[in-house]
């Protein structure tokens, strides 16, 4: 394939992937990995390069928006970033080391995690609870805009939070995603924030936790610029798209497919994990 | 429990750092796509094989190399250099951030967000982890 070729379809597959990832609310970053190592045949260190740097993309373009509308609870998010961005570098560390077929496995399975938890109806939960020795010592609780005024919440489990930040972080790094659905389960079914805050301060987190290792895998190079470059571009064309007609699209039949893409891509990269094919 | 009304009002902060990650994104999406055409006009027709891992040359994966080559006008510097901003774009964030607190005079996260910007830039300025 000639290096023109390729740059459109990548960019086109990378555009949808954004699309897809902005209308469900889970990110297009999961799906690049698998689209550019299982159907552009991209090596994984490339392929997670180029997803990294998308994410970057993605989550900064999305998270301004969010940021003035004043759902993101800032405090949490810096507080909660000294976890991710020690787990990133963690996990650039351990990249290096890591058989691609244990790789293979790891992201079958967090994108397994990922469709189920698309699948599952979110609830909200009690906002108002008695209050946590650290939240109260870090000045945690904030308040976020309802249509009823601004709601006040308290925010709970902070070290149990911050251990599971960790764990985000290195996974971030290990396969070249966002990472954002354990961030948010974090927040959400830790620490008890609210639904939206939890989202909206998991994809401000997102882009931190993403630079820390980008900066190793650029010195390392992982990231080449003919992969990166269609892919960063197709994935923030489709992720502004998605964020301007999100209010008109059939959000649940797209959330069906997607989750149905996601599946696929699992069930294939477990497939080559244990057949050693990747 | 609550900050002391002054300028550098959490509102005001967050407002500041949604423009700066906007223009940050936008800056960034500029230069990759000077670049990639560029990159396209030059070796559009040249071979894409990526699926061994060669690594990047050293010209590619320093900073200091990529300003070099964007000097001398070479497309792939010029897609690394705004790979490179787009990077910067959080790690920016983060310091504008750390400065809102020290305005605040807000002991505690100015040394929570002192550490996160020296792991940043660890990782950004050494490449080591």
């Amino acid at each position: 394939m000639t290096a023109i070729a390729f740059a459109l379809l990548v960019a086109g597959g990378s555009f949808c992937a954004g699309l897809l990832g902005a209308l469900t609310g889970l990110g297009g970053g999961i799906v690049v990995v698998p689209m550019l190592t299982l159907l552009f045949h991209v090596d994984l260190r490339y392929a997670i390069g180029a997803s990294l740097v998308s994410v970057i993309a993605t989550s900064s373009g999305a998270a301004a928006a969010y940021v003035r509308e004043g759902y993101t609870n800032v405090r949490v998010g810096i507080l909660l970033e000294v976890a991710t961005t020690i787990g990133a570098l963690v996990g650039a560390a351990l990249a290096g080391v890591t058989p691609t077929s244990f790789l293979a496995i790891l992201f079958g399975l967090i994108l397994l995690f990922t469709a189920i938890r698309s699948i599952r109806p979110m609830h909200e939960h009690a906002l108002l609870t008695t209050p946590d020795k650290w939240s109260a010592r870090l000045r945690l609780d904030s308040t976020y805009p309802t249509a009823a005024g601004r709601q006040p919440y308290s925010v709970q489990n902070v070290p149990a939070g911050f251990g599971l930040m960790f764990v985000a972080g290195v996974l971030s790094a290990l396969l070249g995603i966002g990472s954002g659905i354990v961030k948010v389960l974090a927040m959400d079914q830790m620490m008890r924030l609210p639904f939206k805050v939890s989202t909206t301060t998991s994809n401000f987190m997102i882009g931190v936790t993403a630079a820390a290792s980008a900066g190793v895998y650029l010195h390392r190079g992982y990231i080449d610029p003919t992969v990166a470059f269609p892919v960063m571009l197709g994935v923030l064309a489709g992720a502004l798209l998605g964020a301007r007609i999100l209010s008109v699209a059939n959000t649940k039949l797209l959330r069906q497919v997607f989750t149905g893409v996601v599946i696929v891509m699992a069930i294939e990269m477990l497939y080559k994990g244990f057949t050693g094919g990747l | 429990m609550t900050n002391p009304p002054t300028r550098y009002s959490d509102h005001a902060v967050e407002q500041f750092v949604g423009r700066l990650l906007q223009l940050g994104v936008l800056i960034a999406a500029v230069v990759v796509l000077a670049g990639g055409a560029l990159l396209l006009a030059q070796h559009g027709s040249s071979l894409a094989a990526f699926s061994t891992f060669r690594g990047e040359p050293d010209a590619l994966r320093s900073i200091g190399g990529i300003v070099h080559g964007v000097v001398s006008f070479r497309s792939e510097a010029i897609v690394q250099l705004g790979l490179l901003l787009l990077i910067a774009t959080p790690v920016a964030r983060v310091a504008f951030t750390l400065v809102a607190f020290i305005l605040q005079r807000d002991r505690t996260y100015v040394l929570i967000t002192t550490l996160v910007l020296a792991l940043l830039l660890y990782g950004l300025i050494l490449g080591k982890a």
